[in-house]
């Protein structure tokens, strides 16, 4: 089942209702739509970061992810939900291509950012990957001094002009600074684990992404450490655009703006995973279109 | 057998208990007695080299080069000086060559391609090669198209007989390096070749460190090949490797051993625990330097 037949009620994105031309002369427009489609209610004033269409992915022989298509905005937090093995990380890391290593792995489709195929033969992969930053489920420093982690990065790319300021911008906006500022050369090892993840959402954005992708990355933290992250997003959603994976509803409800529901389509014996719904969060949690999503969000799921 | 198990029966072993317990004592003991044979056959060697080699050493056997036509007397430093030579000469060859080899199976091919399982296979076969035809091979390749023995066809073997070593041992610490550093490193969008330089190859540095010692310590008591590069009769103290034959203390080993004087083995066992030190060094430097690096690093 496809996910416009699923009542896929993204009805902000009517792409038949925009030109095509519109959306071909997005990538250098950022700000553009803003005053274009101003008459057409909020969300629209934003423009579309990633335009994803008719994605699917496989591994192998297996369909991990079917015809999956939606928009994500600038400036947003969007969450991705969903029960396990219904291609939520499968989704976030075909982002930035982060799948291109796995064996096997093949996707159809269109991954647009700001227009531009990410999957495109001219496409470099570390081109992509410097543009959309991405934290991962465990933290992982690297074993390295704490100052050296976030500006080992930043060093490599040749952004080596006042490179103490960087790093501590970046733990500044990280939310770390405080709790490292005397101790930089210490081991990023000694750090606690919800330390460590700020440290790698910090070594994300020393680089300055444009997106930063985050993959279920309070799933390995304490309540504490998990409130700090989520208070963290709120405030790097103004800087960058936020695309979360994450199996916790409620921190979905608490930091999301948009939120994708993913589920588990079984056609036959093959279990693939496919977008249900997307919509606002607020809808999503309290007046969903699908009974699927219903069932998940109210904690019915079977 | 289960339901009829009494429980309120004493918590003494009953059925077949008793022979599982002996079972286990004696498999325990039989793991032990081995690790301990196995440490003492190092011991025994340790022993009998430094118990017999020692009464040879003096500050004169290290500094002052052998007879020029045998005999009692003299030392072995021409020998010292040309082991030491030729190895670093071939560690100098063989360790880029093995890291890189170790690097493009372990980051850049993929694990199931045929050139990477033909390129492991062949590594495997290079280890298990006897030093002899390697030196046979060296011999008629740089040696017979001169026609003069050189310290650097030594060198050029006791690479080959490295290389296979550090690639192989290098590949399995590269292995061991956690798939999510390179993950996390790669979602920077920085480089790969910078990512390895960066992150993968420190990380596994200690193991690489390791494998390159043990290579050395394998490379520096190989005596075949050098018997037929090298030449029995041997020079001076020497630096030059091209174009005759150097001095080495396997050599010298083998040589004094086979001496009509009864010095002769007396010499043979100091530069046999002279050797032994050396590689002893050799091994705890390298482990110094690893700690010190490592202690910098975890908090």
């Amino acid at each position: 089942m496809r996910p416009s037949d699923a009542g896929v009620s993204d009805d902000h994105t009517d792409r038949a209702a925009r030109p095509r031309v519109r959306i071909q002369a997005e990538p250098s427009s950022r700000s553009a739509p803003e005053v274009a489609l101003g008459d057409r209610g909020p969300l629209l004033e934003r423009a579309a970061v990633f335009d994803i269409r008719d994605m699917a992915v496989a591994y192998g022989t297996k369909r991990a992810l079917d015809w999956t298509t939606l928009k994500i905005y600038r400036n947003l937090v969007t969450a991705v939900i969903g029960p396990s093995g219904c291609g939520k990380s499968t989704f976030i890391r075909s982002l930035n291509r982060m799948n291109d290593s796995v064996p096997g792995f093949s996707l159809s489709g269109q991954v647009l950012y700001h227009g531009h195929d990410v999957y495109a033969r001219a496409t470099n992969r570390v081109e992509v990957r410097r543009r959309i930053g991405m934290v991962f489920q465990k933290p992982n420093p690297f074993p390295k001094s704490i100052y050296d982690n976030v500006a080992w990065a930043p060093r490599n790319l040749g952004l080596k002009t006042d490179l103490d300021a960087r790093v501590e911008r970046a733990l500044r906006r990280a939310a770390l600074w405080d709790e490292v500022k005397d101790r930089l050369r210490v081991s990023a090892l000694s750090l606690s684990g919800g330390q460590q993840q700020r440290l790698c959402i910090a070594r994300a954005i020393a680089v300055e992404p444009d997106v930063l992708l985050l993959d279920e990355p309070a799933s390995a933290l304490d309540p504490v450490a998990t409130a700090l992250i989520e208070e963290l997003m709120h405030e790097l959603k103004s800087r960058y655009t936020i695309v979360i994976v994450t199996h916790n509803m409620q921190q979905a409800a608490r930091v999301a703006d948009r939120t994708a529901f993913f589920s588990l389509d079984s056609t036959g014996s093959e279990r693939v995973g496919t977008l249900v719904e997307y919509n606002d969060t607020e809808t999503i949690f309290s007046r969903p279109a699908d009974p699927r999503t219903r069932d998940y969000v109210t904690g019915r799921f079977g | 057998m289960l339901s009829e198990m009494d429980p309120t029966a004493p918590l003494t072993p009953s059925g077949n208990l008793r022979r599982r317990i002996a079972v286990s004592r004696l498999m325990t003991a039989a793991a032990i007695a081995s690790a301990v044979i196995a440490v003492a056959a190092l011991a025994i060697v340790v022993f009998a080299v430094a118990s017999r080699g020692a009464p040879a050493i003096s500050l004169g056997f290290l500094t002052h080069d052998p007879p020029q036509f045998g005999g009692p007397g003299g030392g072995i430093a021409s020998a010292i000086v040309g082991t030491t030579l030729i190895v670093a000469i071939a560690a100098a060859m063989a360790t880029p060559l093995g890291v890189l080899t170790a690097l493009y199976l372990s980051e850049y091919a993929r694990p199931r391609s045929r050139a990477a399982q033909m390129i492991r296979m062949a590594l495997d076969l290079m280890q298990g090669l006897p030093s002899i035809i390697v030196g046979v091979v060296v011999f008629g390749l740089i040696v017979n198209p001169e026609h003069r023995e050189s310290g650097f066809a030594g060198s050029v073997a006791l690479a080959i007989i490295m290389l296979p070593l550090i690639a192989r041992s290098g590949q399995e610490v590269l292995l061991l390096v956690p798939q999510n550093l390179r993950e996390a490193a790669d979602a920077l969008g920085v480089r790969r070749w910078r990512s390895i330089l960066g992150i993968v190859l420190p990380s596994a540095l200690p193991g690489i460190v390791t494998g390159t010692i043990l290579s050395i310590a394998r490379a520096a008591g190989e005596t075949a090949p050098l018997l037929i590069l090298s030449g029995l009769f041997m020079p001076g103290t020497t630096f030059n490797l091209f174009g005759q034959a150097v001095p080495n203390i396997p050599m010298l080993i083998f040589n004094a051993s086979e001496a009509a004087d009864p010095t002769g083995f007396a010499r043979a066992w100091g530069a046999a625990l002279v050797l032994l030190v050396i590689i002893l060094i050799a091994n705890i430097g390298a482990r110094v330097l690893l700690a010190r690096s490592r202690a910098r690093m975890s908090g």
